[in-house]
């Protein structure tokens, strides 16, 4: 087997504040994403799901408070040893990464056309600016915007959430990555237009072999989406499987009582949480689920 | 029968936007009775949120009728109007004053209805925060040091502060993790019963209304195209736009899925007829 897109092993992370110690958030995280695999990372807020997310982005690493260890690899490549140019350089290109508000994540003062040029120059250094239009056109009408003149002239704020969206992806994209990171992508959204774009965005990776890191805390969403989860509380990686052997036998009682407590459109009543929060922290009994599913 | 705790009949709100004509509302008529939970459904820009605004008195409808307990409610509210019907809001984290202490935001909502002794306004801000299950140590605190389940018993708390008969509960966990989720869905479910109240509860999230409503208004364009009890409308709904909104719910079970898929097919046998 090749090398995964992506290996996390023994991540630990810190924030030092005023306090003498570093205060840890992530106690030693591992997973890995295969070439074009769509593996989930769920948990609560406050987790440690998205610090992971911008841990492999680079991003947190910038922050002076930030002590981070542990191994990160990407395509093979330890991101801990290759250098802070090169590094910067695989961002916006190999590995993208989408936010929750789209809005909020596209800049309001410039217009789609000219945002989306900078990111295909990104993957293109020097092309020109028509061509640049030329080939955003293309990717828009892979996310099913039929207008795309129109919403390349446009600002954000002209644009729904869901159509601001839907820019988002196909920008992820446009430059071909290995990796995709999508932190909540659907949250802001409406659940018709949720459902909309994951089956676009599904559709799209699909065809291009990307891997995918969803990250979430909505159990059905992931379940629609993803191929593998990976349970994520308190910094601990306490459970990992298939979809379709984690939702059908969760092992763990941290991932147990995050599946009673999604209320069912089969009715049932508002769900009982036992507060058994101690359990949370047991490690996972017997063989990992994986190893128990084959 | 007893009138219903609040209704709105044949509302229609008409905004002028850059001089044109928007029409939120459109000929919008429901009510909700005491003890009950209406959920109101739609997606964004369906005229949720318009609905709540007239319901609480932040803008008059452009023509319709408004009842609370039967009493038709005047362009102006009075203070005992205002008083009955109260809201919670999705984001605790912008509704609550930041630079309040949590206690002084619940005092302040006993203060300006002038609700019980002054000297006893401490105890009873004690009270409410106890009813939503935090301590009273709590008063004392910013919303900034609270986690956001706490945030929003605060707003529950402060929103029943004034003894309000309606409660408008705008996206009230859609904010929140599932596990935090269940346990406030849980209060506002006991709170309801004990204190009686109606709910309108407005939310895009199916699940959580399919086991909190006894009732549903399903909001398209700004018109009511359907409304139901809650386990009729899972059982069949009739409306293709609520066919469509349940058919895009995300499940967590095969029992759901299969629900959830005899209810599209639904909707093609609907479309052959």
């Amino acid at each position: 087997m090749s090398a995964p897109v992506l290996r996390i092993d023994g991540l630990r992370l810190g924030f030092k504040g005023h306090a003498a110690r570093a205060v840890e958030v992530l106690h030693g995280i591992a997973l890995e994403v295969g070439k074009g695999e769509r593996v989930a990372l769920v948990g609560e807020s406050g987790a440690g799901k998205s610090v992971t997310a911008r841990i492999v982005m680079g991003l947190l690493q910038l922050l002076k408070s930030a002590r981070v260890s542990g191994t990160v690899e990407f395509e093979g490549a330890d991101l801990g040893w290759i250098p802070p140019s090169e590094a910067a350089s695989l961002r916006g290109r190999r590995m993208t990464m989408i936010f929750q508000d789209p809005t909020s994540s596209l800049n309001p003062v410039y217009r789609i056309g000219s945002q989306f040029h900078d990111v295909i120059r990104r993957g293109e250094p020097g092309i020109s600016r028509d061509d640049a239009i030329g080939k955003a056109s293309g990717l828009l009408a892979e996310v099913a915007i039929r207008d795309a003149g129109r919403v390349l002239d446009s600002y954000p704020f002209q644009l729904s959430g869901g159509m601001n969206q839907r820019v988002m992806i196909a920008m992820a994209l446009a430059n071909e990555p290995a990796l995709l990171i999508a932190d909540e992508p659907g949250t802001a959204l409406d659940v018709t237009v949720q459902a909309q774009t994951l089956e676009l965005m599904r559709q799209l990776v699909e065809a291009r072999g990307t891997a995918v890191l969803f990250i979430s805390h909505n159990l059905g969403v992931v379940r629609e989406f993803a191929d593998r989860v990976y349970v994520i509380y308190k910094g601990r990686i306490v459970e990992h499987g298939p979809v379709a052997d984690l939702f059908e036998s969760p092992g763990h009682p941290y991932t147990r009582a995050l599946m009673d407590s999604v209320p069912r459109i089969t009715g049932g009543g508002i769900p009982e949480t036992a507060a058994a929060e101690a359990d949370f922290l047991k490690p996972v009994p017997g063989p990992a689920p994986t190893e128990a599913a084959g | 029968m007893s009138a219903p705790a609040a209704a709105l009949e044949n509302v229609s709100k008409v905004f002028n936007v850059a001089g044109r004509e928007v029409e939120a509302l459109a000929d919008v008529s429901f009510d909700v009775r005491e003890g009950e939970c209406l959920a109101v459904v739609g997606e964004s820009g369906s005229g949720k949120t318009t609905v709540a605004n007239i319901l609480l008195g932040v803008f008059p409808p452009t023509s319709g009728r408004m009842f609370l307990f039967g009493e038709e409610l005047p362009q102006r509210r009075r203070l005992e109007h205002r008083r009955a019907i109260q809201l919670v809001q999705q984001n605790p984290l912008s509704s609550l004053n930041p630079k309040r202490t949590v206690g002084a935001s619940i005092r302040l909502a006993l203060d300006v209805h002038g609700i019980g002794e002054r000297s006893q306004r401490s105890s009873a801000v004690a009270a409410l925060l106890e009813e939503v299950g935090l301590e009273a140590a709590l008063a004392r605190r910013y919303p900034a040091a609270l986690s956001g389940g706490q945030r929003q018993r605060v707003a529950i708390a402060r929103a029943l502060a004034c003894g309000s008969r309606v409660l408008v509960l705008d996206e009230p966990t859609s904010a929140l993790d599932v596990l935090v989720q269940a346990r406030v869905l849980k209060l506002l479910s006991d709170i309801r019963s004990r204190r009686n109240l109606a709910f309108v509860f407005i939310t895009h999230d199916l699940s959580v209304v399919r086991n909190v409503a006894d009732r549903v208004a399903v909001f398209e364009n700004g018109r009511v195209v359907e409304t139901a009890q809650t386990e009729a409308l899972f059982a069949g709904p009739r409306h293709p736009y609520t066919r469509n909104l349940v058919g895009a719910v995300p499940v967590v079970t095969k029992e759901e899925e299969a629900l959830r898929s005899a209810i599209s097919k639904g909707a093609d046998q609907h479309a052959g007829d």
